[in-house]
């Protein structure tokens, strides 16, 4: 999922000052799963916002909803019925989210309330671990299924560096070596010869570097 | 003979190389890495000149490699791949080729995490053993590593690392291997205190003929103290210091640590001579640069020998 | 100020802290009647919410009582409860209304006298402290 992580408070608190009304959107999915912005958290930030405002003899009203996800516009349209009596929207949900929220109203000011982070998978409860890069095109297959993209601190294609310590990154003791995940899991799989193919170069158009991208399936476009 | 290199001639020649290491300045002070290149010359058969070591910021190893070839030296330029994309690179070693040098010692570089710059994005636009293949590409092919075709291509004797001692050992030949594959015609080690281990990844090496295919040259790097042992010991990643070491050198009166970290040093390149695969020794004794002429001799080093350009 | 009388509301687990407060009864034990109790089937079943919102509709102090280490009925309701206050008193540290003000308490069902003493100190320790911010200002708004 898309992992993230609530602003500080004060961050939160200083850029809704203006506004004495407010809309608080959770998202159902990815956030919740990370318990960064569903109907859970939704309701503590709604409370804790409310309570730091009284303190400062102020009021904020906020008005809570959680959407089924806010990255789809169907779903960020059920927001019509509540966003006129909002001054502004404050998201819980990833940026995908609060950008939807931004394009659908464009005269509301919308503000992110959580930082986010990565796309990655739960390793266990309450921990979530940095999985991919969105680099447009997998090398998965190669590498016994562990991204040495996402997952070396340096993205080696034909690691592991020098550094790789009792299979830890150099960065952190905490951190495993991509490189030594995925020669462990070669030798697991009886294929440690694949090792020795060097890995080409990669072309970094399909991610990132290419400019901002777009997927236009023309078989389902209405 | 690929290049024009003093270096290749030397390997071919079939006689021991000696290379050692500068750091440039954190400043722009030619006058340092120029006093420090004086120490070595007429001892040494190149120069290595590091790129932002610990990722900290210090003059470029190109500008700094400029230098000590207008002193009459053969300097190795070390790049990282953590600093520059592709573009950055091939330009520079179109520079530096231009400027005369003509050894390069390709590296993936400290994570910035060390450095004075932790905030600085981490560039690998392409990793070290495809450097190694670009700069090939660009000598043997003529071309850019985009395709088009390269104005008199540089001819680069090209180096790589390589650390027996970091993690898995059991991959440390196979990565040396890649680095075979991809072009590699020399290789400086980590500094070696475990002669133990190190022969034992060169067994692995000679078992697949690696080390006819490249130059291996053994890292050696004198102790000056016995609290820099300790530190190299426990705080720098891929190094392995056997604990008698540490013990022969706390074992000496503070005063007679630097001389008996030499003695230890001179006994390694000794010992090393006779592995076989062992085609040179690349000598680093950062800011010890002054030492590195007693190491040379009293390892029966000297005279380098002389190359007729 | 003066008199001051915080109210204290106590989330208390049924096995444990619930009868320890009855067995404080039975035993004539005083403690402060501050202390509003809330009893829950476990002390896990206390949510972040829960604590938020008595202290935003007013309480001045909030402590979670739970069953000892180990004790507790439903396995590890009691440490999932002192994660859940550990996190909440951060978060209250963060807008200015004291992490303090909330606590965790553990206690075996027979400890009537520590449900009193727990009760006796929490109601001092928040007279202390002094009314939850939220009060204070909209009361001066109103005084003004």
């Amino acid at each position: 999922m898309i992992t993230a992580e609530r602003k500080p408070m004060e961050e939160l608190i200083e850029c809704l000052r203006p506004y004495h009304r407010i809309l608080l959107v959770g998202c159902n999915e990815c956030v919740t799963v990370c318990a960064a912005g569903g109907r859970k958290e939704v309701g503590i930030l709604s409370s804790a916002l409310q309570m730091a405002f009284m303190k400062e003899g102020k009021t904020l009203e906020v008005k809570e909803m959680t959407l089924e996800r806010q990255c789809d516009p169907e779903y960020v349209e059920e927001l019509v019925t509540h966003i006129d009596q909002a001054e502004a929207v404050m998201s819980m949900a990833c940026g995908c989210g609060v950008q939807e929220i931004a394009r659908r109203f464009k005269t509301k000011p919308v503000f992110p309330a959580v930082n986010t982070t990565f796309m990655g998978a739960s390793e266990r409860q309450g921990v979530w671990a940095e999985r991919c890069q969105g680099c447009g095109e997998c090398v998965l297959g190669l590498t016994g299924g562990i991204c040495p993209i996402a997952r070396c601190s340096k993205r080696l294609l034909n690691g592991p560096c020098g550094g790789s310590t009792n299979g830890k990154c150099e960065v952190d003791s905490d951190m495993d070596c991509a490189w030594q995940l995925i020669w462990d899991r070669l030798k697991a799989l009886g294929i440690e010869d694949q090792y020795e193919e060097n890995i080409a170069a990669k072309d970094w158009r399909t991610g990132r570097g290419g400019g901002p991208r777009k997927i236009i399936r023309e078989d389902l476009l209405k | 003979m690929k290049t024009e290199s003093v270096l290749e001639k030397i390997f071919t020649s079939g006689e021991l190389a000696v290379t050692s290491e500068c750091g440039p300045p954190r400043g722009a002070v030619p006058e340092k890495i120029i006093e420090k290149a004086k120490m070595l010359k007429g001892y040494v058969d190149a120069v290595n000149v590091t790129d932002n070591q610990t990722a900290m910021v210090r003059m470029s190893s190109f500008a700094a490699c400029v230098f000590i070839k207008q002193l009459g030296m053969n300097p190795i330029l070390q790049m990282v791949t953590r600093d520059r994309n592709r573009l950055a690179m091939q330009a520079d070693i179109l520079g530096a080729y231009a400027h005369g040098i003509d050894n390069i010692l390709c590296l993936s570089g400290d994570h910035p995490h060390f450095g004075d710059h932790p905030m600085a994005a981490n560039v690998h636009d392409i990793d070290s053993v495809q450097f190694v293949q670009m700069i090939r590409d660009m000598r043997d092919k003529g071309k850019f590593q985009g395709g088009d075709d390269i104005l008199n291509p540089p001819k680069m004797f090209i180096g790589a690392a390589a650390n027996p001692f970091a993690d898995p050992f059991e991959l440390r030949v196979a990565r040396l291997a890649k680095k075979v594959k991809a072009g590699t015609n020399f290789i400086q080690t980590q500094c070696i205190y475990n002669l133990d281990k190190f022969e034992k990844w060169m067994e692995g090496v000679r078992d697949r003929g690696l080390h006819e295919k490249v130059n291996i040259m053994a890292g050696i790097t004198p102790m000056k103290t016995v609290g820099m042992a300790k530190y190299m010991k426990n705080r720098v990643p891929g190094m392995d210091v056997p604990d008698e070491l540490i013990k022969r050198m706390a074992g000496v009166p503070k005063e007679k640590q630097p001389e008996e970290g030499i003695k230890i040093s001179v006994e390694a390149i000794e010992r090393l001579k006779a592995v076989e695969g062992v085609k040179g020794f690349h000598i680093m004794a950062i800011e010890w640069e002054e030492k590195v002429p007693e190491i040379a001799e009293k390892a029966g080093l000297l005279p380098r020998p002389e190359i007729d350009l | 100020m003066e008199n001051f009388e915080p109210t204290i509301v106590a989330f208390c687990c049924h096995y444990c802290a619930y009868t320890a407060a009855d067995m404080a009864g039975s035993k004539r034990l005083c403690y402060p009647p501050n202390v509003k109790i809330v009893r829950v089937p476990c002390s896990g079943k206390v949510d972040a919410i829960h604590i938020m919102k008595a202290l935003e509709m007013g309480a001045d102090g909030v402590y979670v009582a739970g069953c000892l280490e180990g004790d507790c009925h439903f396995k590890s309701g009691n440490i999932d409860a002192a994660k859940r206050v550990t996190y909440i008193k951060k978060l209250l540290d963060e807008i200015g209304i004291g992490g303090e003000r909330v606590e965790m308490i553990l206690m075996s069902a027979g400890m009537g006298e520590r449900f009193a003493q727990t009760a006796t100190d929490m109601t001092e320790k928040i007279r202390k402290l002094g009314p939850n911010p939220v009060k204070s200002a909209s009361k001066a708004n109103n005084a003004a």
